[in-house]
């Protein structure tokens, strides 16, 4: 599943990015790293960005880059 | 652990036995973004700092005088914030640039303080691991420790300090709490001089983590990442202990409302329509007393020289031209207190968050809604609002486009207008038309702006857009000193750069409607006279054939060529060559009489409803503020985009205009 698809409200933990390379360093850089757990906590009125807990903060951003980021459920 | 922790002496601080060498220390602030940095570095320098640019780019560069001991004066740069040494704008290339000693105009500082927020350990000290690697000397300020303690975390400063090998200091920057500690801190570090590489490890192959990931294959450098993230985890979990369970978070409670589906935007309305308002009335009452402070200091000047060249300079050129730049000073110190007052509490990220997918559609980042909308005030603090967009492309679309938002100056104009020919008409039968054709010349600003954004972002500002990646900063409430700070900042900004071309410009235009003078035996006698014998009056005749398919005569030429200063002169020119005295306002019936009965050569009216559209389209379209162009001189730090946006805004005014004149004559208006 991809942080996008991920239903609002539900918890996750990173598996993998696989956008190019400036956006994956960014994200990775920004605290998405493999195992990471977060949060989605909401997505704006028209629908994008969505917000996403990170470990201590919250990250806004768009469908599009979320889109390559690889999580799977925390259960 | 390393040997890093041989040349610090803990969190205890012992008293400096430095020399005198510390006179020319210098030491950087570097730090995340919204992680007190620019709050501490106002704490340590008080009102002892300046604002300036980087050499070259627009990025701000603050530094100051630190106190440090009694004797011992420091001199402190605040570094723009940064998430990572593998820099992604000019922002946090210059940051890095500046710590790593790669820029020639700024020497390397001897010292460096990383700021990391004590209530997001793990992702702030990504940075703090990165520049620690560096062997700089560094003291570490652990900054909303307040914050953390209330939130019962408990961090084991003594043993995250051992872990990372340099000493940190927790400060409280409003209450100057562990100011003391920071500063003996630093001349420890800077004494001790460069570190040895700290005991971590984060190596593939060889290769070591310091160096840059365009070396390395994404595979290694996505290893390295995770692996520092792991060790920073493991260090976090060992120095520190949650009391209790976590908290469900203040911010997130009040997100619920602030960017709830339906309230968000209600709430976000209701925040600009409160500044609108502020802007529009409440400033009116200042800019009215400096306006009168102004005027009564020019007729004070009138009365007690002798008439003349040099009275009349002094009065219509400096004066007139010096009041015209601070009248805008209370607009911009309110819209700068509130733009302060909504980034320092956190809400504008979430305004941002909020715009984000409607700016999108127009090829602009969500952080373009603010400065845009203020500039419905006035445009020149909305340009100055743009400094929050990190990516430079985008940062010069919006302020392209911003002079097309209509601003507080064209009021006056399209009142005019329509108390001349539009006034006690209704628009099905109940709708003022006057109040439907203001609507549409607001409409027309918006339109023309998302067009030429869209166009110049897929021509001369094209590049692939950068992810939007913004952090939610945890809402905080904004500090008195550092919003005054900023305050100061932004209106000294104003002063010294605007004010400088508003002054030249303003004694140009006083030459151009003052010389010639009119011949010796009337010189004096007949205001209207000189203005229609000066430059711009001969230019007024000049470029009657270009303005007549606009629908224009040559008098209207005269105020156009002198509203290129300030649009409000329109009026104030109008007065004067159709002789109505030059004191009458946008409400005087006087004028409206004029211009309803001023005729051409032949006989005919030269004003008719057309013509006072196709006016009221020339001034929403065209840049007549040279505050404005002075402005985007400075914002853009080149000539080249003020120069631009002066041409293709006359170009794109002579054409809405034309097309106003010429369509409503083919439909068989006017």
């Amino acid at each position: 599943m991809t942080l996008d698809k991920t239903p609002i409200g539900s918890s996750v933990r990173i598996v993998s990015i696989e956008g190019p390379d400036f956006l994956t360093l960014r994200l990775m850089e920004m605290g998405m790293v493999p195992g990471a757990p977060a949060r989605v906590i909401k997505s704006a009125p028209l629908g994008d960005p969505i917000q996403v807990c990170l470990g201590d903060y919250h990250l806004a951003l768009r469908r599009n880059e979320a889109r390559t980021i690889t999580v799977a459920m925390d259960d | 652990m390393s040997a890093a922790t041989k040349t610090f002496p803990g969190s205890k601080v012992r008293p400096s036995r430095l020399p005198d060498l510390h006179q020319t220390l210098t030491v950087a602030v570097a730090g995340n973004p919204n992680t007190g940095k620019t709050s501490l570095f106002n704490t340590l320098t008080g009102l002892r700092q300046k604002v300036a640019n980087y050499p070259g780019v627009t990025v701000e560069s603050k530094q100051g005088q630190w106190s440090v001991a009694t004797d011992c004066l420091v001199r402190l740069i605040d570094l723009p914030g940064l998430y990572s040494l593998e820099a992604t704008s000019i922002d946090e290339q210059i940051a890095r640039d500046v710590l790593l000693g790669r820029t020639s105009k700024i020497a390397q500082p001897d010292v460096v303080i990383v700021t990391v927020d004590a209530t997001n350990l793990i992702r702030n000290l990504y940075l703090a691991t990165q520049l620690i690697e560096t062997g700089l000397p560094m003291v570490v300020a652990l900054t909303m420790f307040d914050l953390a303690e209330r939130s019962k975390l408990h961090i084991d400063v003594q043993k995250l300090s051992e872990a990372l090998g340099v000493q940190i200091v927790p400060v409280v920057a409003k209450r100057r709490g562990g100011i003391d500690e920071l500063g003996q801190a630093v001349l420890t570090a800077a004494a001790a001089g460069s570190r040895q590489k700290p005991g971590w490890q984060f190596s593939i192959s060889g290769q070591n983590q310091t160096s840059s990931v365009s070396n390395l294959s994404r595979e290694s450098w996505q290893e390295l990442l995770t692996a520092r993230y792991r060790w920073i985890e493991r260090v976090v979990s060992e120095t520190t202990h949650n009391d209790e369970a976590k908290q469900p978070n203040i911010s997130e409670r009040i997100d619920a409302f602030v960017t709830h589906k339906f309230l968000g935007p209600l709430i976000l309305v209701l925040v600009m329509l409160f500044i609108f308002q502020t802007i529009f009335s409440w400033a009116n009452l200042p800019m009215n007393l400096i306006d009168h402070v102004f005027s009564a200091l020019g007729a004070g000047l009138r009365a007690h020289f002798p008439p003349g060249i040099l009275t009349d300079l002094l009065v219509d050129g400096v004066i007139a031209g010096v009041g015209g730049v601070l009248v805008f000073l209370p607009q911009i110190l309110l819209l700068f207190l509130f733009i302060t007052l909504l980034e320092d509490s956190g809400y504008m990220a979430r305004a941002a968050f909020l715009m984000d997918r409607l700016m999108r559609a127009f090829g602009l980042h969500g952080k373009a809604f603010v400065p845009l909308l203020s500039s419905f005030a006035c445009a020149v603090p909305g340009i100055m609002a743009t400094r929050t967009i990190e990516n430079p492309k985008d940062r010069v679309a919006t302020i392209m486009i911003a002079p097309f938002m209509s601003c507080s100056a064209r009021l006056p104009v399209y009142t005019l207008m329509i108390a001349a020919f539009f006034s006690g008409q209704k628009v099905l039968g109940f709708i003022s038309l006057g109040a439907v054709m203001i609507l549409g010349m607001y409409l027309l600003g918006i339109g023309v702006a998302i067009i030429v954004a869209w166009i110049l972002k897929h021509t001369l500002l094209n590049a692939p857009s950068p992810p939007f990646m913004m952090e939610l900063p945890p809402y905080r409430l904004p500090n008195f000193a550092n919003v005054a700070h900023t305050l100061l900042a932004r209106v000294g900004v104003f002063l010294k750069q605007a004010g400088t071309v508003i002054m030249a410009i303003s004694i140009l235009m006083w030459v151009l409607v003052t010389f010639p003078r009119a011949s010796a035996t009337n010189a004096g006698s007949d205001h209207a006279t000189q203005v229609e014998n000066s430059y711009a009056g001969q230019g007024g005749r000049m470029i009657e054939p270009l303005i007549t398919p606009l629908g224009f005569d040559w008098k209207i030429g005269i105020a156009l060529i002198s509203s290129f200063a300030a649009r409000e002169t329109v009026i104030s020119t109008l007065s004067i060559v159709y002789k109505v005295g030059d004191d009458s306002g946008a409400d005087s019936t006087s004028l409206v009489a004029a211009m309803r009965n001023a005729k051409r050569a032949d006989g005919s009216r030269v004003w008719n409803p057309l013509v006072a559209v196709s006016l009221m389209v020339f001034f929403v379209l065209a840049c007549q503020c040279m505050s404005t162009v002075a402005i985007v001189r400075r914002e853009t730090n080149s000539w080249r985009w003020p120069l631009f946006m002066i041409s293709y805004m006359l170009v794109l005014a002579y054409v809405g205009s034309f097309v106003a004149y010429q369509g409503g004559r083919l439909i068989g208006l006017g």
